[in-house]
C-alpha cells in the first residue's frame, strides 16, 4: 500500500542523509556543499513541508521499516500532529538552508565538509524524531539530533569557552535523554513491545501515569530549554554558525515540544490537572525569567538565545492551561489552548529562525557579535535591517504579524477560565496572563533596545576592533534566507485562519475535540476563537486600515503643505558637541529594569571612587541558577565520583577479585 | 440589513476623535491655567499650534534613516485606528470586530515601539534616554493597561468592545467592586501613558526630567505636528475607554441616527469633567523621580490583577 505523505516524508529525510554523505565527498569540495548541497536541502525541505502538511489532512498512515535489530524493526507513523512538526521543520530548515549556502561562502573545504555532514544528519535526525511510532526509533533519532548537533555547536573547537558550552550542552542533553527512555520504561511496564501502538494502549496507575508525565516533562524540558534546565542554552546556541544557531534555536527546541506533546496528550493520554499547574508554573518562570536574562545581554546571539528560554516559557503556558482546561473536563477549552501552544512553537520558529539570520549578517558583514560596538547599521545593511525589523515586531507580539497572533490565543485560553467550578485554579488562570502580559511588554523593551542600538544611531567604535570584513550588506541567497522566513512571519500573521483550520485537525486527532464550529466558519477574514461575539481580530482590517489612514495622511499633508525639508545637524537640546559615544549603549538601556529587578540578578559591579586617577566602571551579570543548582550538582557528582575511584587501584588482582566477587553475587541471586 | 448607517457612524466617529481630539487638550490646558491662578489660553491653542507647525518648514537631521520620516504617520495611523475602535459614540460599530481590547493595547504598543525606535535613530543623547524611559513606563502600564480591560472581558465573558460596553451599560444597577479597583488601576495608566504629572511633565523641557518630550526632540514641522495631533488623539482615546468601561451611560448604537445628540451630549459632559478632573490632578500633584514610576505603575498593575481576583472571588 501506498502512503504518499509517508513515504514523501521518508524519502525527504533519506535525501538529506544522501546530501550528508555526498558532502563528506571530497571532489566536489566546497563548491559542491556550497552551490548544490544546501540548495537541494533546501528543496526538500520544501518538499517535507508539502507533505506534513498534506498528512494532516490524510488519516494516520504507519509502516514498519525493514532497518533494525532483528525482531526489533523501527516503526514510522504520519498523523496530523507529526505532519503538522514536519511542516515546522521543513519550512523553516528551507529557509535556513538557503541562507547557510550563501553564508557558508567562504568557509574552508575541509570544515565545510564536516559541517555540511552534521547538518544534514542533524535535519534528518530531526525528521526521525517526529516520524518515529516506536520508543527504539525515537531515542536513536533523539541522540542522533543530540550528537549532530553537539558536533556543530563545536564547530570552533579549538576555543576554550566553546568546548565547555559544548560540554555542558551533551551532558544536559544526556540528562533529558536518560528521563525520556525512563518515561518510556515506565510506560511500557513490562509488558508487551516498544511501539507507541503498545505504549498507548497501556493503562497505567495515577501514581505511575503522573511519574511518568514528570520524567517526560523533565526530560523533554531539558532539550527545550525550560528553566532550571535552561543553562545549556545560552552558552550553546550562540557558541554555534548562524544558520545552525537559527536550526537549533527555531527547530531543535520544537522537537522537545513535539515530545512533550505526544507522550502527555499521546502515549499518556489520560491528563490530569495537576499536571497542567506543574507545567503552568515552569512555563511562568521560565518566561520571565527568559525575558529579564535577555534584556541584560549585550552579546547579540545570547541575547536571542534567552529569549529563546522565553518563547519555550509561553508555550508552556498555552500547554500548562490546555491540560488544566482538559484535566477539569473542559475539552473545547483545552483544545484552544493547545492550538495556541502549537501557533506559538511554529510562530516563533520562524521569527526566531530570521532573527538568528539577521544576527549572522552582522557577523559576517561587520564581525560583530556585541550590542556595544555597533551603531548604524541601518544604513550599510538596509536589507538586513528591514528583515529583522519584521522579526523584531513579530518576536514582541506587535499586530499585525504572527507572534501576536499566538500571544491572543493563549490570552483567548486564560480568559476561558470561568468555564471552571474550582475557584482557586480559576482565579490562578488570569495570573498566568498577567505574566504573559509583562513578558510581551519586557520582550518589546528587549527589541526596542537590540533593533534601536544595532541598526539605529550612530555607528559606535568598537571596544573589540573586527577582523576584515567587507562592512556590505548580505549576499543574494542570505537575503533569500531572510526573506523567506519574513515573509513567513507576514503570512502567519496575516492569514491565521489557514493555520488554524491544520491546527484543528491536529487538535481533534490528538483529543477527540477541536474549535467550535462558529470559530471555523467565520471566514478567511476573521480570526474567532469561540464565537464572534465573545472575541474577533482580523489581521488583514488592521493593516488595511492603517496603510490605508498613512497614505491618507500623507497625501493631504502634501496636497495641502509644502513638503519642504532642510537638512541640518542634530539639535539635542542645542548640546554643542555629541559623539556617537554619547549614545545609550546596551548596558545603559537595560540598567532601568536591572534597577527595578535588582534582587533577581547576580551583579559583580565595581564603581570607580571620586579620587581614582583611572575611573573604570566594570558590570557582570550572572545567572544565579548556577550558583544554587549546577554548581553543588557539580560538587557532588566529583565528591561521589572521588569516592568511587578508590575502587580503582590500578592492579590486576584487585580487578580480578571484583570479577569474582560479581560472580558469586550473580551465581547467589540467580539461584 | 444594509450596513451602510452602520458604516456612516464609524466614518463620524473617526473623523470627530480626529478633530476633536486638540480640543480636549485645549480644556486641560485651560482648566490647569485657572486652578494654578494663570490667566488661560484660548481653547483653541492647540489647532493654532497644529497650524504653525504645518506650515514651517521640515528640519531633519543627515543621517535620519527613512523610518525617522515615516514614524509620525504610523503614529497618528496607529492612534486613528484606535480612535476607530474604541466605542466613543456608538456600539456595534462595524470595525470594532475587526481588533478586541487586547488588540487595542497591542496598538498602543506599536505605536510606543516606533515612537522609541524613532527616537533612537538620529543617535543623540537625549533621544536613548527618552526611548529607554518610555519603554520602562511601557512595559508596567501595558500589562495594568490589558489586566484593567481583562476585568471587564470577565464580568461580560468577552474581549470585544461591543459587547463588554453593551453589557455594562445595560446592567441592572449592580455595583462591581471589582471595577472599582480596575477604574483607579486605570487612572493610573492613563496618566502615565499620556505622559501627564505625575509620572511625565507635558510642559517640561528641563533635559533630566522629560520622557515624552525627549524622543520627540529632534522632530519638527509638520512631523511633529503628527506627533502631537497622535498625543492628543490617544488622551482622547484613552478618556473614551474610560467612559466604556465605568461610565458608558448614554452611548448610541451604531445607525441609531435619532440617539446620536444624546451620545453628543453626555460624551461633551463626560469629556469636559474628565478634563477638568486630569487638570486637578495635575495641579496638586508633583512629578516624580522616574525611578518612582515603576512603583506606581506596578501599585496599579496590583490593583487590576487584585481587580479580577475580586471578580473571581465575589462570583464563585
Amino acid at each position: 500500500m501506498i502512503h504518499t505523505a509517508l513515504d514523501g516524508a521518508l524519502a525527504c529525510a533519506l535525501a538529506w542523509l544522501l546530501l550528508a554523505a555526498l558532502a563528506l565527498v571530497p571532489a566536489g569540495g566546497a563548491a559542491f556543499a556550497r552551490r548544490i548541497a544546501f540548495p537541494l536541502g533546501a528543496v526538500a525541505g520544501l518538499a517535507l513541508a508539502a507533505f506534513g502538511l498534506l498528512a494532516i489532512w490524510e488519516p494516520p498512515a504507519s509502516r514498519t521499516l525493514v532497518l533494525g535489530l532483528p525482531d526489533l524493526p523501527f516503526h514510522v507513523r504520519l498523523d496530523p500532529l507529526a505532519g503538522f512538526f514536519l511542516f515546522l521543520l521543513g519550512a523553516v530548515s528551507a529557509g535556513i538552508s538557503v541562507n547557510a549556502a550563501g553564508y557558508f561562502r567562504a568557509e574552508a573545504p575541509g570544515r565545510l565538509a564536516l559541517i555540511g555532514l552534521q547538518y544534514f544528519v542533524f535535519l534528518a535526525s530531526m525528521a526521525m524524531v517526529v516520524l518515529a511510532d516506536d520508543a527504539y526509533l525515537f531515542m536513536v533519532a533523539w541522540e542522533t539530533m543530540a550528537l549532530a548537533s553537539y558536533f556543530l555547536v563545536t564547530t570552533d573547537h579549538d576555543q576554550p569557552a566553546i568546548r565547555s558550552a559544548g560540554f555542558l550542552y551533551l551532558l544536559i542533553a544526556h540528562l533529558g535523554a536518560i528521563a525520556i527512555l525512563l518515561c518510556f520504561g515506565i510506560m511500557h511496564g513490562g509488558r508487551g513491545d516498544y511501539t507507541f501502538e503498545a505504549l498507548r494502549a497501556a493503562e497505567l496507575a495515577p501514581y505511575w501515569s503522573t511519574t511518568a508525565f514528570l520524567l517526560a516533562f523533565f526530560g523533554f524540558g531539558a532539550k527545550a530549554g525550560m528553566i532550571p534546565l535552561h543553562a545549556w542554552l545560552p552558552e550553546a546556541h550562540p557558541a554555534a554558525p548562524s544558520p545552525v544557531s537559527a536550526l537549533m534555536s527555531g527547530v531543535m527546541l520544537k522537537t522537545a515540544i513535539y515530545g512533550m506533546v505526544r507522550v502527555v496528550y499521546d502515549l499518556i493520554g489520560d491528563v490530569r490537572w495537576e499536571w497542567g499547574l506543574v507545567v503552568l508554573a515552569i512555563g511562568a518562570a521560565t518566561t520571565l525569567f527568559g525575558v529579564l536574562y535577555a534584556l541584560m545581554q549585550h552579546d547579540l546571539k545570547r541575547l536571542l538565545a534567552y529569549h529563546s528560554v522565553e518563547n519555550i516559557g509561553i508555550i508552556l503556558l498555552g500547554l500548562g492551561m490546555s491540560l488544566v482546561f482538559i484535566g477539569f473536563g473542559h475539552p473545547a477549552a483545552g483544545a484552544l489552548g493547545l492550538i495556541a501552544a502549537l501557533y506559538h512553537t511554529l510562530n516563533h520558529a520562524v521569527f526566531k529562525g530570521l532573527l538568528f539570520l539577521g544576527a549572522g549578517a552582522i557577523l559576517h558583514s561587520r564581525g560583530l557579535r556585541d550590542l556595544n560596538d555597533m551603531g548604524g547599521l541601518v544604513r550599510t545593511m538596509p536589507r538586513t535591517a528591514l528583515y529583522f525589523l519584521v522579526g523584531a515586531l513579530a518576536i514582541s507580539a506587535l499586530p499585525p504579524l504572527n507572534g501576536f497572533v499566538s500571544e491572543w490565543l493563549t490570552f483567548q485560553t486564560a480568559l476561558q477560565a470561568p468555564v471552571l467550578r474550582e475557584g482557586a485554579v480559576r482565579s490562578l488562570l488570569p495570573l498566568f496572563a498577567a505574566t504573559l502580559a509583562l513578558a510581551g511588554a519586557l520582550t518589546a523593551m528587549c527589541f526596542v533596545k537590540v533593533y534601536g542600538i544595532a541598526f539605529l544611531g550612530q555607528p559606535r567604535e568598537p571596544r573589540h576592533p573586527a577582523r576584515e570584513h567587507s562592512g556590505r550588506d548580505c549576499g543574494p541567497l542570505e537575503q533569500l534566507g531572510m526573506a523567506w522566513l519574513a515573509a513567513g512571519c507576514v503570512a502567519l500573521g496575516l492569514f491565521p485562519t489557514a493555520m488554524l483550520a491544520a491546527l484543528d485537525r491536529v487538535s481533534v486527532a490528538l483529543t477527540g475535540t477541536g474549535l467550535a464550529d462558529e470559530a471555523l466558519g467565520a471566514g478567511w477574514l476573521w480570526l474567532v476563537p469561540t464565537t464572534a461575539s465573545q472575541a474577533a481580530y482580523s489581521p488583514v482590517i488592521f493593516l488595511v486600515v492603517i496603510v490605508a489612514v498613512v497614505l491618507l495622511t500623507i497625501l493631504l499633508v502634501r496636497r495641502f503643505y509644502h513638503g519642504r525639508v532642510r537638512y541640518s545637524h542634530p539639535w539635542d537640546c542645542g548640546f554643542p558637541e555629541q559623539t556617537a559615544r554619547m549614545q545609550d549603549t546596551a548596558d545603559a538601556f537595560g540598567q532601568p529594569i536591572r534597577h527595578v529587578f535588582g534582587p533577581l540578578y547576580l551583579m559583580k559591579r565595581h564603581l570607580p571612587g571620586a579620587e581614582d586617577p583611572s575611573p573604570r566602571f566594570t558590570l557582570k551579570i550572572e545567572d544565579r541558577h548556577w550558583y544554587w543548582l549546577y554548581l553543588p550538582v557539580a560538587r557532588l557528582a566529583e565528591y561521589v565520583s572521588a569516592r568511587v575511584a578508590a575502587l580503582q587501584r590500578g592492579r590486576i588482582g584487585v580487578y580480578l577479585a571484583y570479577s569474582f566477587l560479581t560472580l558469586i553475587a550473580l551465581l547467589a541471586f540467580a539461584t | 440589513m444594509s450596513q451602510a448607517p452602520a458604516i456612516a457612524f464609524q466614518a463620524v466617529q473617526s473623523v470627530l476623535v480626529v478633530l476633536a481630539a486638540p480640543l480636549v487638550l485645549g480644556w486641560v490646558n485651560q482648566c490647569r491655567a485657572w486652578l494654578q491662578n494663570r490667566s488661560a489660553p484660548s481653547i483653541l491653542l492647540p489647532y493654532y499650534t497644529l497650524a504653525k507647525l504645518f506650515h514651517k518648514d521640515a528640519v531633519i537631521a543627515e543621517h535620519a534613516s527613512p523610518l525617522f520620516r515615516l514614524t509620525p504617520y504610523i503614529l497618528f495611523g496607529c492612534m486613528w485606528l484606535a480612535a476607530g475602535v474604541v466605542p466613543v459614540l456608538a456600539t456595534s460599530l462595524p470595525f470594532a470586530p475587526a481588533a478586541d481590547i487586547i488588540a487595542l493595547v497591542a496598538v498602543f504598543a506599536l505605536a510606543r515601539v516606533f515612537a522609541s525606535l524613532a527616537a533612537m535613530d538620529i543617535g543623540t543623547s537625549f533621544g536613548g534616554l527618552g526611548a529607554r524611559r518610555e519603554m520602562l513606563i511601557g512595559f508596567l502600564a501595558e500589562p495594568a493597561m490589558l489586566m484593567t480591560l481583562f476585568t471587564a472581558a470577565f464580568i461580560s465573558g468577552s474581549t470585544s468592545f461591543t459587547t463588554i460596553v453593551a453589557t455594562l451599560a445595560h446592567r441592572e444597577l449592580a455595583i462591581y467592586p471589582s471595577l472599582a479597583f480596575a477604574a483607579v488601576a486605570f487612572l493610573m495608566v492613563l496618566l502615565a501613558e499620556n505622559a501627564r504629572i505625575p509620572v511625565d511633565n507635558p510642559t517640561t523641557h528641563l533635559e533630566l526630567t522629560m520622557v515624552h518630550e525627549a524622543m520627540i526632540l529632534e522632530y519638527s514641522a509638520r512631523h511633529l505636528a503628527l506627533v502631537e495631533w497622535a498625543a492628543a488623539i490617544k488622551l482622547f482615546a484613552y478618556m473614551t475607554i474610560g467612559f466604556a468601561l465605568f461610565a458608558p451611560w448614554g452611548i448610541a448604537e451604531a445607525g441609531d441616527w435619532a440617539a446620536l445628540p444624546l451620545a453628543l451630549a453626555a460624551l461633551a459632559v463626560k469629556l469636559a469633567l474628565a478634563g477638568a478632573g486630569l487638570a486637578l490632578i495635575e495641579t496638586v500633584s508633583a512629578k516624580f523621580r522616574i525611578f518612582r514610576a515603576p512603583e506606581f505603575l506596578s501599585t496599579a498593575f496590583l490593583l487590576a490583577v487584585l481587580g479580577m481576583l475580586i471578580h473571581f472571588l465575589l462570583q464563585g
